[in-house]
């Protein structure tokens, strides 16, 4: 079953969906399919044809030299991208940082960096937590002090996921120690090539290397390094999470792997029957596809509503969350005992035939590391505290 | 139901125990996991000079004559140091296959060499297209004049890439699927014709996939009944599954150890994290699976040897149900109660994350069991 767009809707979709197919190269899909490591060559490849295209930044409007969407394309749009294997925008430059330089950054700060952002020459990270500041956000520690025209950064970023691939990074550094935690926050961009900046990885226990930590030495940057006035960065740094909290719902990704799911068990025999026909796996199945489908309607209506994503996007997080979990433990009870083998690079720098079946390298690597969904960009109890807050309680 | 140590199992407790805390740590173990090799042999001869290896073999085959329920105290130990090496397979499997199956000198001589720690085994029987079905076996063993010639392929096999004897399930008569025809086959582990793919698993223990053309062995190398062994098979499984329900009980209590100590000592808003009550209310629900997967580790103990099938089947069933259901709210709650840092490759959190996810996926999961027990 598909929602019941507008005419003008599905001819869109159908535009869009057309498109892909066309000129997402086939080895990048079968990558995002299989749930692969995606390059930042790959990414480059499919952001070109974005803006060959006009399509790139599909959030961002015409006068930054985004396409324009409206709501309803641009949901659409993203659903249909991640639903044909496109890899999904990186977050951080186009959906984080940008609605921050849209509302606060300066003529010089939009027009250095909105176009090449657009195009990916500019690749963001983020430096919000620390050692010590995770869910206390506003308790962070990394310092930046005035000196004549530049601001001297002192101080260690945990989680810069992307940072070894970066060469921009947008960070909170505390500027006022005197104030009240949250008054004395300032955000700052530079580039990644700073001297005084260090990367060290970070492995996750799906044997991958994704995220870093990432150490400030004196690092000095201009004044010009500053986004918006000094001290307003909390401010900032909420709109910025609200966007961020509504692109990691992923639910044109979730639906892409609800139907593989479907596809793989309906491969997979169990004492002589498909798995799908399986009753007890089936209606888990339907379960999530149904709380799925609940929250493709919620996000629509969350962007129907228009202006800066209010407790949706909270809502977005934690559910989108919880079915991106659910749906990577379907995947590991389809798999049974070919869950087990474990190999890091998910079958893609294995020559050999694959243990099992196709995509079952990425099973299990892929389940333990998206137990991360529920953590990262805030955690799930954060946002219900949020919710529970715009409640009243 | 005795939940009282014996004098021996005091002392196993004691010895496992201080193993685990002494010679396997953390550290240790990441040196363990990332050799070549899928265990470490030294400390495979040190569990055998502290007779781990012979727990339920016969004292004049070198072992201490125990029961299952001495074993489950040394699991226990196993699965809170995570230990890799080949015991599942070995000391559970092999030796209980040999215990009920063999006899003579044969069954002296193997159990002695396990005793020992100069034989390592693996149980070879699930297939490709198997999953958790134990009556489906496609491998044939086809008798040839006095040999028999074993072709096919098996999958996921625990503790196969590296043992020195695997015991391979072949059909001798039927259809793939028929309950009778089945037949055990006590083959080297290099034998001309075996072919390996070895690799670890999420758990870091050594398996592979392992295929079988024309492998000639004599008629001796049978074990058990021919075209009978399908009962030994599923008593086997159960078996596995009930150590691996003791192995739980050990990780699920390390990890909750570990993760109520971090609750107490990661401060954020100016407290320990432990003092928010929805942190609070996670905890006690992974504190309250614990006790019951422990209770369920009775129960497995008790029926783990039980000859009556039916009633061991439901048994061991109910209590791998159980502890898998606890195994996923305390391995996810662990690692989303500390965050960020739980999800790192350096913190054993996630580590226990992955033994509690194998275990559930190993001899038959939570939809499988529970069918069973349903059906019973």
């Amino acid at each position: 079953m598909d929602l019941k767009y507008p005419e003008r809707a599905a001819r869109f979709a159908d535009e869009v969906r057309a498109f892909v197919r066309k000129e997402l190269p086939a080895e990048i899909r079968d990558k995002v399919q299989r749930r692969q490591k995606i390059t930042p060559e790959d990414q480059r490849t499919w952001q070109r044809k974005l803006c060959d295209k006009g399509w790139a930044c599909p959030s961002w409007p015409k006068e930054y030299g985004g396409p324009g969407f409206d709501v309803m394309e641009r949901m659409i749009f993203d659903n249909i991208c991640s639903e044909e294997g496109a890899p999904s925008a990186l977050p951080f430059g186009e959906l984080m940082i940008s609605p921050v330089l849209f509302a606060v950054g300066s003529p010089e700060q939009k027009a250095q960096l909105l176009p090449k952002i657009r195009t990916l020459e500019y690749w963001f990270c983020q430096g919000f937590s620390e050692p010590g500041s995770g869910s206390d956000l506003a308790s962070l520690r990394t310092r930046a002090v005035q000196d004549g025209d530049d601001w001297v950064i002192n101080g260690q970023k945990m989680w810069t996921s992307g940072a070894h691939n970066a060469n921009w990074i947008f960070m909170l550094v505390r500027t006022n120690t005197e104030v009240k935690q949250q008054e004395g926050i300032s955000m700052f961009v530079f580039p990644m090539s700073t001297p005084g900046i260090t990367v060290r990885p970070i492995v996750t226990m799906d044997g991958e290397h994704h995220t870093n930590e990432t150490f400030f030495d004196n690092v000095r940057v201009p004044k010009t390094a500053l986004i918006g006035e000094v001290n307003k960065g909390w401010t900032y740094a909420k709109l910025l999470l609200g966007h961020e909290r509504t692109s990691i719902a992923r639910i044109g990704q979730s639906k892409r792997e609800l139907r593989r799911l479907k596809a793989l068990a309906s491969e997979i025999n169990i004492t002589g029957a498909p798995l799908m026909d399986h009753t007890p796996f089936r209606d888990r199945v339907a379960a999530v596809e149904i709380e799925l489908l609940a929250l493709e309607i919620t996000a629509l209506r969350a962007i129907a509503k228009g202006g800066s994503p209010g407790v949706e996007a909270n809502l977005l997080k934690v559910k989108g969350s919880e079915i991106q979990q659910k749906l990577t433990e379907l995947f590991m009870d389809a798999a049974g005992p070919y869950g087990l083998p474990f190999d890091p690079d998910r079958g893609l720098h294995d020559g050999n035939e694959p243990i099992g079946f196709d995509e079952a390298a990425s099973l299990g690597p892929n389940y333990l590391m998206t137990r991360v969904v529920t953590i990262y960009g805030g955690s799930n109890e954060i946002q219900r505290n949020i919710v529970s807050k715009t409640l009243g309680l | 139901m005795d939940f009282t140590l014996t004098e021996t199992q005091s002392l196993l407790k004691d010895t496992a125990e201080r193993l685990v805390r002494e010679k396997y740590t953390f550290d240790e173990r990441k040196k363990i996991v990332a050799a070549d090799e899928s265990y470490s042999k030294a400390l495979w001869d040190e569990f055998a000079s502290l007779g781990l290896l012979g727990v339920e073999i016969d004292e004049d085959c070198g072992g201490i004559g125990g029961s299952f329920a001495d074993l489950a105290i040394v699991l226990e130990a196993f699965g809170r140091g995570l230990v890799v090496e080949p015991y599942l397979s070995t000391v559970v499997i092999g030796v209980g296959l040999i215990n009920t199956a063999d006899k003579g000198d044969r069954r002296k001589d193997l159990l002695t060499q396990v005793a020992a720690g100069t034989l390592t085994l693996a149980l070879a029987h699930g297939e490709p297209k198997s999953r958790y079905s134990l009556e489906h076996v496609e491998t044939r063993a086809r008798k040839d004049g006095g040999d028999y010639v074993i072709n096919g392929a098996k999958a996921v096999v625990i503790g196969g890439d590296s043992a020195d004897k695997l015991i391979v399930s072949a059909r001798t008569d039927g259809n793939a699927t028929d309950r009778n025809g089945v037949t055990l086959f006590l083959v080297d582990g290099n034998a001309a014709g075996i072919h390996k793919r070895a690799y670890r698993n999420m758990d870091d223990r050594g398996a592979a996939e392992i295929t079988f053309e024309n492998v000639r062995v004599p008629e001796s190398a049978v074990l058990g009944p021919v075209g009978g062994a399908l009962p030994l098979i599923e008593a086997a499984n159960d078996r596995g599954a009930a150590a691996l329900c003791c192995e739980a009980a050990g990780a699920m209590k390390a990890v909750n150890e570990i993760t109520l100590e971090y609750l107490k000592t990661r401060n954020q808003f100016g407290r320990p994290i432990g003092k928010f009550q929805v942190l609070q209310h996670r905890m006690a629900d992974m504190a309250m699976a614990e006790e019951q997967a422990r209770s369920m580790v009775y129960l497995a103990v008790d029926f783990a040897n039980e000859p009556d099938a039916a009633e061991r089947a439901q048994a061991i069933s109910a209590a791998k149900v159980q502890i898998s259901h606890s195994g996923q709210i305390v391995g996810r709650g662990a690692v989303q109660l500390h965050g960020g840092i739980g999800m790192t490759i350096e913190l054993v959190v996630g580590h226990y994350m992955r033994r509690l996810t194998s275990i559930e996926k190993m001899f038959g999961d939570i939809d499988w069991h529970i069918g069973r027990f349903a059906a019973a």
